[in-house]
């Protein structure tokens, strides 16, 4: 057994209103620069749609990730001799327009306009080249609350798989929102990729990092995240990628794209889990089997050899006792209901998605109403389609989405009762595998939790700083951050 | 003059080469890289780039060949000097064409494309035009001067001139009769190494042949200090 903390968080896609809150305060935090203008290391998909960068969901395109061969796991792109055959093109790698070239405005002709009849206009012009760019072809989430209309949700590649609602008739159209970050995963495809080196997880918290002094520019990182999560810097030339916030962390602070969500649905914990069975879990046969294997590498963190190995391991006593209180715990582990993303990619990702409930599409025949004993069968008549919940969250499998969706909904007849007095049958708690006590923690979780049940973060080891009077307060990019001026960067400026 | 060409001048690159490499690795780690324009523009780079790469490296073996290896190891393996001559200008043609046409096809590429027109950088620009002109030369030499005057044999000349330089005793005198363009695609080659260290090219020396032996997951730890048990 190789004891390793994992930071992780969980997304309560039920609260997601598609704000884009998180995107601009992680944008306005990191990638700010030039070279980053297209760059989103959090970003919010409408879906059914083509996502950002357009069908990073198509493996057969991109080709990141692991796969099977021979029954043994294998970076679908190719292992290490295929990537060096490969570096001087890379054929998988997304190219800008596939993200979007970025634009900005001619704000100055608002600022220095004239007194005049017509209203003045900012004219947009491309952050790339500086030309005019009066007509956009693409842009970040273009396809916003199924704007793109019919054909460009129909590219969806989730929806190859439901195909009574390849259609997209406007009675049965559904929608729902996807933020996406890094998954920092236990197996990291994109670490395997970097023939450099560079991208290393960290050993403490798990967090999935670009080493920018070590970063060649190889690019294969990129097109090797199956969830297109790291992305290439054209000022720098080099890799970058959501870092977790991870001056943050280290000071016990939620990530800005948690602090700052107004729908309040993230949550971050820490997991325990074994470094060792990770590669046996990222191997099994079957796909669906791996949401299982997945869960089968963590540990309890109640265990007391668990707890002793953990010490052993290096890990203090306050980072157990934080996987204890571990919100990510108690959502993705005890009662799960949050899930992976695409766990068919094999790289285990650990941000978990708690699916979205929604109304249903047909009112069941001979009823008034749904009763309390009505959930199983009506799931299936839920909006959103259970088939395409599964090919997001459940590498196919309907009966886990079926599972999760029936607690969420049990929970709400169970706290509905204490308003209606309506009798809930015991068989329903029997049904879902919870007793009445769990689901009203899972309610309050869910609900009403405040900061510190939802983040509940330990702050980071500081024990081997040499010189701790010196580095009180400061923030653990100081050491490593580039001399103000260092890299050149290119701004570019609005055509004359 | 001779002693300035092929004595002096040598000396002099291999300064700053060495020196500029020094420089750069210890102070602009940031900065190394291959500078991939491939977000910019793909279809083009795939002709160009794989063109230019492969011709480039397999022309980089022809040099080894043909400068490194002494006439005699030929001659004790039983290869006639015409069997060697045919063989370097059919291989050595092939590689170094698709090396120019890859670089041309990148040079227009750079040239046409707004975004990459709009980020080259000066130092990209002197890499392209050096290049140009070493690898131009070379394929004068090897598919021009060669194939339609008589092969000229460097193997006795050139090649125990520059393997002189590695030993500290190279002669000027071995240069002096060797043509024209010989002379002046050797004398590009210099400028080659000393822009070197301060362009893209110091990717070539990063090749991270490493990734074949290593683990695929690198765990770090982050305090930097604790000793690695
Ligand atoms: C095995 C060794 C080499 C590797 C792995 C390598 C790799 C690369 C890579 C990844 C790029 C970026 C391509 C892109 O835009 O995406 C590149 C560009 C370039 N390389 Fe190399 N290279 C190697 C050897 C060389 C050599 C020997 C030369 C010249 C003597 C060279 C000259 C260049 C130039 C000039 C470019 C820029 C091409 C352009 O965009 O116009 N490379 N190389
Ligand atoms: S999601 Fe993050 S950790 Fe996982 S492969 Fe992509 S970049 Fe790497
Ligand atoms: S964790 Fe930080 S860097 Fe990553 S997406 Fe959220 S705000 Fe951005």
């Amino acid at each position: 057994m190789k004891i390793k903390a994992q930071v992780c968080m969980v997304m309560h896609l039920d609260k997601c209103i598609g704000c884009h809150t998180c995107s601009v305060t992680c944008k306005n935090t990191w990638t700010n620069r030039p070279g980053t203008e297209y760059i989103w290391f959090n970003n919010v998909e409408t879906r059914p749609g083509v996502g950002y960068p357009q069908e990073w969901e198509n493996q057969q395109r991109y080709r990141g990730g692991w796969t099977l061969r021979n029954g043994k796991l294998t970076l679908r792109a190719g292992g290490p001799a295929t990537k060096l055959a490969n570096i001087f093109y890379n054929p998988d790698l997304p190219a800008l327009d596939d993200f979007y070239e970025p634009w900005s405005y001619d704000y100055d002709a608002l600022i220095n306009s004239p007194q005049q009849k017509i209203q003045p206009v900012a004219r947009p012009f491309s952050s790339i080249t500086g030309e005019w760019m009066d007509t956009p072809k693409w842009g970040p989430n273009w396809d916003d609350d199924l704007a793109g209309g019919p054909e460009i949700a129909a590219r969806d590649p989730n929806l190859k798989h439901l195909q009574e609602h390849v259609a997209m008739e406007f009675e049965s159209a559904f929608m729902m929102y996807l933020p996406r970050i890094c998954e920092h995963c236990l197996n990291p495809s994109c670490v395997a990729s970097c023939p450099s080196g560079a991208i290393y997880k960290r050993e403490e918290d798990g967090i999935v990092l670009v080493d920018q002094d070590a970063c060649r520019g190889w690019r294969f990182c990129i097109s090797g995240c199956p969830y297109k999560k790291v992305y290439f810097n054209w000022n720098t030339h080099k890799a970058e990628k959501c870092n977790f916030c991870y001056p943050r962390i280290e000071a016990g602070l939620p990530t800005v794209c948690s602090e700052t969500c107004v729908g309040r649905i993230r949550y971050i914990g820490v997991i325990l889990y074994d470094a060792d069975r990770v590669r046996e879990a990222a191997q099994v046969q079957n796909e669906k089997d791996l949401y299982p294997a997945q869960l089968s590498v963590f540990l309890d963190p109640f265990d007391p050899t668990v707890i002793e190995e953990a010490r052993r391991a290096g890990i203090s006593d306050a980072w157990i006792d934080s996987a204890q209180r571990s919100p990510v715990y108690l959502l993705a582990l005890k009662w799960r209901v949050a899930l992976p993303l695409h766990p068919e990619y094999r790289t285990l990702p650990m941000v978990w998605y708690v699916p979205p409930l929604s109304p249903m599409l047909t009112v069941m025949p001979n009823s008034e109403r749904v009763g309390p004993m009505d959930i199983f069968p009506t799931i299936d008549q839920m909006r959103i389609p259970v088939e395409y919940l599964a090919s997001l969250l459940s590498a196919g499998d309907t009966q886990v989405i079926r599972t999760v969706l029936g607690k969420l909904w049990a929970m709400r007849v169970h706290m509905r009762h204490h308003k209606t007095g309506e009798e809930v049958p015991n068989q329903l708690y029997h049904d879902i595998g919870m007793p009445a006590e769990e689901l009203e923690r899972m309610a309050r979780l869910l609900a009403v939790a405040k900061y510190q049940e939802r983040y509940v973060i330990p702050t980071a080891e500081r024990g081997a700083d040499p010189d701790l009077v010196y580095v009180q307060g400061a923030c653990s990019l100081e050491s490593i951050a580039p001399v103000e001026g260092f890299i050149p960067s290119v701004s570019v400026n609005k055509p004359q | 003059m001779n002693l300035f060409f092929w004595v002096i001048l040598p000396y002099i690159t291999v300064t700053i080469l060495v020196l500029g490499l020094l420089v750069r690795y210890n102070f602009d780690q940031l900065g190394w890289s291959a500078r991939s324009t491939e977000i910019f523009e793909k279809r083009q780079l795939k002709w160009g780039s794989l063109l230019f790469h492969w011709g480039i490296l397999a022309a980089f073996v022809g040099h080894v060949v043909g400068i490194l290896i002494p006439i005699a190891v030929y001659h004790g393996l039983g290869i006639s000097n015409e069997m060697y001559h045919r063989g370097a200008i059919l291989l050595g043609g092939m590689a170094g064409l698709a090396a120019l046409i890859g670089l041309v096809i990148l040079t227009v590429r750079r040239l046409t494309h707004p975004r990459l027109r709009r980020h080259t950088s000066f130092a990209d620009w002197l890499t392209t035009v050096v290049l140009l002109v070493v690898i131009g030369l070379g394929d004068w030499i090897t598919l021009g001067h060669n194939l339609y005057a008589t092969p000229f044999e460097y193997r006795t000349t050139v090649g125990p001139w520059f393997r002189g330089l590695f030993v500290f005793s190279p002669h000027a005198y071995l240069m002096t009769g060797i043509p024209l363009v010989f002379k002046i695609h050797i004398v590009a080659s210099y400028v080659f190494w000393m822009i070197f260290p301060f362009t893209r090219l110091v990717h070539i020396i990063s090749v991270p042949f490493a990734y074949l032996r290593r683990a695929p997951i690198l765990y770090r730890s982050r305090l930097r200090y604790r000793p690695q048990s």
